[in-house]
């Protein structure tokens, strides 16, 4: 199935998500969408799936116009799209997932969709187990599954959308294997990202966006610093990093249990000194998260004694351990961080404590638009928390850390983010540990944290079972660490 | 630019007015046609049963100025996202206080003191209420709206004790409530009218103050913020339960003081059904103005005629005057649809 993009507009009030798309699809081609947060991939995404309309500009399948309406007509026509977070039904089971849709609802036949189950998946390498609970599957698998559906509802055309995040180097392996025997077979695929590797290592052609436009193509090889100018205008330097001075003990604390999450926090103990940088590593849901709502008093422990900056102080009073100089930013930010529905000058104004009663608004405003130029926030600051992307929103999350705290906590501080707004992010936070600030932060990527870390926390299941310097260790005996060998 | 679009959005709630209207009217008509009456005679005579004469227009005033109290109040309520369903019984306790104050203090010859410290009592009253269901709510892990209507029964069942066990008439308890106040313990009213220059000044004063909390003040912006995502609040340093107190506090004194003006301005005793469910009538009031204060006494307004004058309904057309609650359901639910509808057409 051949697809045009023509002359994509959308906007969003005054923001230009797309401004004047062209892009072509060819029948068993792998084609890269690459571009950093905010550059326009997702929407274009949405109108090709039909989730939205464009302002302006159409859409051809095998050269003829078509209009969506809805999702449901764009899959009716082939295309189907893979989410980062799969769309499907956690408390069913892997098989009944599969199988919803498919069926009248009269007659299941349910061992017929076992084997095609089984048929597609071993065609692919993918290993499922059709009868457990989709919630006990990896995202990875959940991926997985979510393929062999698309496939046997008979797509043409598979959409992914940042499909590498969150899943392990083997499933990565088969993914990629599996979108090229795809391609082989005639159908298209296209994939969505801002990991410049992936796109390398498996696409036939690569369009690039940029601030909602198109900003080059390249075919296969591809030419990464040519890439990277046309992603970012010029190619991104790495942070500097210089050793650090370490300073008195920031946070203390002695046989700490906490529960939450898949494995709560147990019987943790250490020392946090002043201009300290420390990576948390482990697989999501080790304990690293519990860890860090505990440390920031937004969660009250259940047992043990944590020490503020040479006091005791009683957990979970979350202003307490703000007054002390914490600060913390959590991974889900429209969740836990920030408030939709509330303008960035209404979240500087709930930050802003300078009046007991009326609300300096006019100080609010101001201070919008220099911290909106400061952090390269792209919004106005009438703008909705909600209706920035991402990256921008992880943006404006920084942007709230207070001038001169004493310890930061944070939770990925870094996902989702492209390449450029990290290394941004980075750079602050350097800054921040230079004036001897201890930072502590919890990241998927090793490489991140070998690269930023002074001092390395290995969480499984709950416990911290490495504690170590980064120069004194590598990614190898890291990896180990998180699959529980801790020597 | 900005005027351009300040008109645009005029424009659309205009238009979404109109159009909520017309769904509404083809409703109710359909309803009058299903039971037999006119419908154009029905729709004039609830028009001059309101507005048609002064007198009326007092009768539309005194509904009005409690409904807007008990919105104002809820507004603050549906900010922090808070379904506050025991406003009725906090009218009912506003009421109880209020002649509480009132029979105590009526032979203290400082009528003006005693209507002052009514005010405060009413006030009290409502704000006990609600805030019984706000510790409901955040100690005890209560829904506000279960706690709210267990409340109001509570509060009516108080009630009907009052009337018939210690406060009774004189001989003949009855349903038409305690024995009235002295003279002059009246709220003072415009002759002919019979409206309360206070309690319509109190209403006013209620929507401007309202107005003004909510865009101004930290309250306003910190109950917005709970509302919208309670979570994400507290790591800005609010505490979202003490926010729900005071906002249930809020409520329940406005709601109070609409009780106290019930007793104190209309009916100068306390009836079985002092509260008319003006209570549940505002819920209905500022889910159509959008939760929008300066929307809401407009609404209240509207649904003032429709109940003063679906009075005239019985008398004139032999009809149920229930088809007044029938019209302001089919109100809500028209609106209900044109907003869902243009959420929708949105997308």
């Amino acid at each position: 199935m051949r697809i045009e993009l023509q002359d994509i507009h959308k906007y969003y009030g005054p923001v230009r998500a797309n401004n004047g798309i062209s892009l072509t699809v060819a029948p068993g081609e792998i084609h890269g969408i690459l571009g950093e947060n905010g550059a326009g991939k997702s929407t274009l995404m949405k109108i090709l799936t039909g989730f939205i309309h464009a302002t302006q500009g159409s859409i051809l399948i095998n050269a003829s116009p078509v209009k969506f309406q809805n999702p449901a007509q764009s899959s009716q026509l082939g295309i189907g799209m893979l989410y980062q977070d799969p769309l499907d039904f956690p408390l069913m089971t892997v098989l009944d997932n599969f199988m919803l849709g498919l069926t009248d609802g009269l007659s299941v036949e349910t061992d017929q969709f076992r084997d095609k189950l089984k048929e597609l998946a071993t065609s692919f390498g993918f290993q499922i187990n059709p009868d457990i609970p989709v919630q006990r599957l990896t995202i990875g698998e959940r991926q997985q599954l979510e393929i062999v559906r698309l496939l046997v509802l008979g797509i043409e055309v598979l959409v992914l959308d940042e499909p590498t995040t969150g899943i392990s180097e083997v499933q990565k392996r088969l993914l990629f294997q599996a979108l090229k025997k795809l391609a082989a077979d005639g159908k298209s695929v296209i994939l969505v990202s801002h990991k410049l590797e992936d796109v390398e290592t498996l696409c036939d052609r690569v369009t690039v966006l940029r601030y909602g436009a198109v900003t080059g193509a390249m075919e296969s090889p591809f030419d990464t610093e040519e890439l990277l100018k046309m992603m970012f205008g010029a190619p991104p330097a790495q942070p500097l990093r210089k050793a650090a001075q370490l300073g008195a003990s920031v946070l203390e604390m002695k046989q700490v249990y906490a529960s939450g999450g898949r494995a709560g926090l147990e019987d943790c103990n250490l020392t946090f000194r002043e201009g300290e940088m420390i990576g948390l590593a482990g697989l999501e849901g080790s304990g690293q998260g519990v860890f860090l709502r505990v440390a920031s008093g937004v969660q009250k422990p259940s047992l043990g004694e944590i020490t503020l900056r040479g006091s005791r102080i009683k957990g979970g009073d979350y202003s307490a351990f703000k007054y002390a100089g914490t600060a913390f930013l959590p991974a889900s930010r429209l969740e836990e961080g920030l408030i939709p529905g509330l303008t960035m000058t209404e979240h500087y104004a709930l930050q802003n404590k300078n009046s007991k009663f009326l609300i300096p608004w006019t100080q609010a405003y101001q201070q919008a638009k220099e911290r909106i130029k400061l952090f390269r926030i792209k919004g106005k600051p009438q703008t909705f928390a909600h209706a920035l992307s991402g990256g921008n929103q992880q943006r404006l999350l920084l942007s709230f850390l207070p001038d001169k705290p004493k310890l930061l906590l944070l939770e990925n501080p870094t996902r989702g983010l492209d390449l450029e707004s990290a290394h941004w992010v980075w750079q602050r936070l350097c800054n921040y540990a230079d004036q001897k600030v201890c930072i502590v932060f919890a990241s998927s990527e090793l490489d991140e944290i070998l690269m930023v870390a002074d001092r390395i926390l290995v969480f499984f299941d709950g416990r911290i079972i490495k504690d170590v310097k980064s120069d004194e260790t590598d990614a190898d005996e890291l990896g180990r660490a998180i699959a529980g060998k801790s020597d | 630019m900005q005027l351009n679009k300040s008109l645009q959005s005029g424009f659309t709630l205009l238009l979404n007015g109109v159009l909520t209207l017309i769904v509404m009217f083809c409703f109710t008509t359909l309803i009058l046609l299903v039971a037999g009456a006119p419908p154009l005679a029905a729709y004039y005579h609830i028009f001059k049963g309101s507005l048609g004469s002064w007198i009326t227009f007092g009768h539309v005033i005194k509904t009005w100025i409690p409904l807007t109290l008990c919105s104002a109040g809820l507004i603050y309520t549906f900010r922090i996202g808070l379904w506050n369903i025991g406003v009725e019984g906090q009218i009912m306790m506003g009421a109880v206080f209020s002649t509480a104050l009132l029979r105590w203090g009526a032979d203290w010859n400082q009528p003006f003191g005693v209507i002052g410290l009514a005010f405060a009592a009413g006030i009290a009253g409502g704000a006990i209420w609600a805030i019984i269901a706000g510790f409901l709510k955040t100690k005890g892990g209560v829904n506000e709206i279960f706690a709210g209507l267990g409340l109001n029964f509570v509060a009516q069942g108080f009630i009907l004790w009052l009337i018939f066990g210690p406060w009774r008439r004189p001989g003949v308890a009855s349903m038409s409530g305690t024995e009235p106040f002295p003279y002059q313990l009246w709220l003072s009213t415009w002759p002919g009218l019979r409206i309360a220059p206070a309690g319509l000044a109190l209403a006013i004063g209620a929507v401007l103050l309202t107005a003004l909390i909510l865009k101004y003040t930290r309250v306003g912006l910190n109950l917005k913020a709970i509302g919208n995502n309670a979570q994400a609040a507290r790591l800005f340093g609010l505490n979202p339960q003490r926010n729900m107190i005071l906002a249930m506090l809020l409520a329940g004194g406005l709601a109070g003081l609409a009780g106290n003006i019930q007793v104190t301005g209309v009916y100068h005793r306390l009836l079985p059904a002092i509260s008319s469910n003006y209570g549940y009538l505002a819920l209905m009031v500022v889910m159509l103005s959008n939760y929008n204060i300066w929307a809401a006494p407009l609404v209240a307004l509207f649904f003032a005629c429709l109940n003063v004058g679906s009075i005239q309904l019985p008398m004139v057309l032999r009809l149920d005057s229930s088809l007044s609650g029938v019209i302001q359901g089919s109100l809500v639910l028209a609106t209900l649809a044109v907003q869902a509808w243009r959420v929708k057409r949105n997308k």
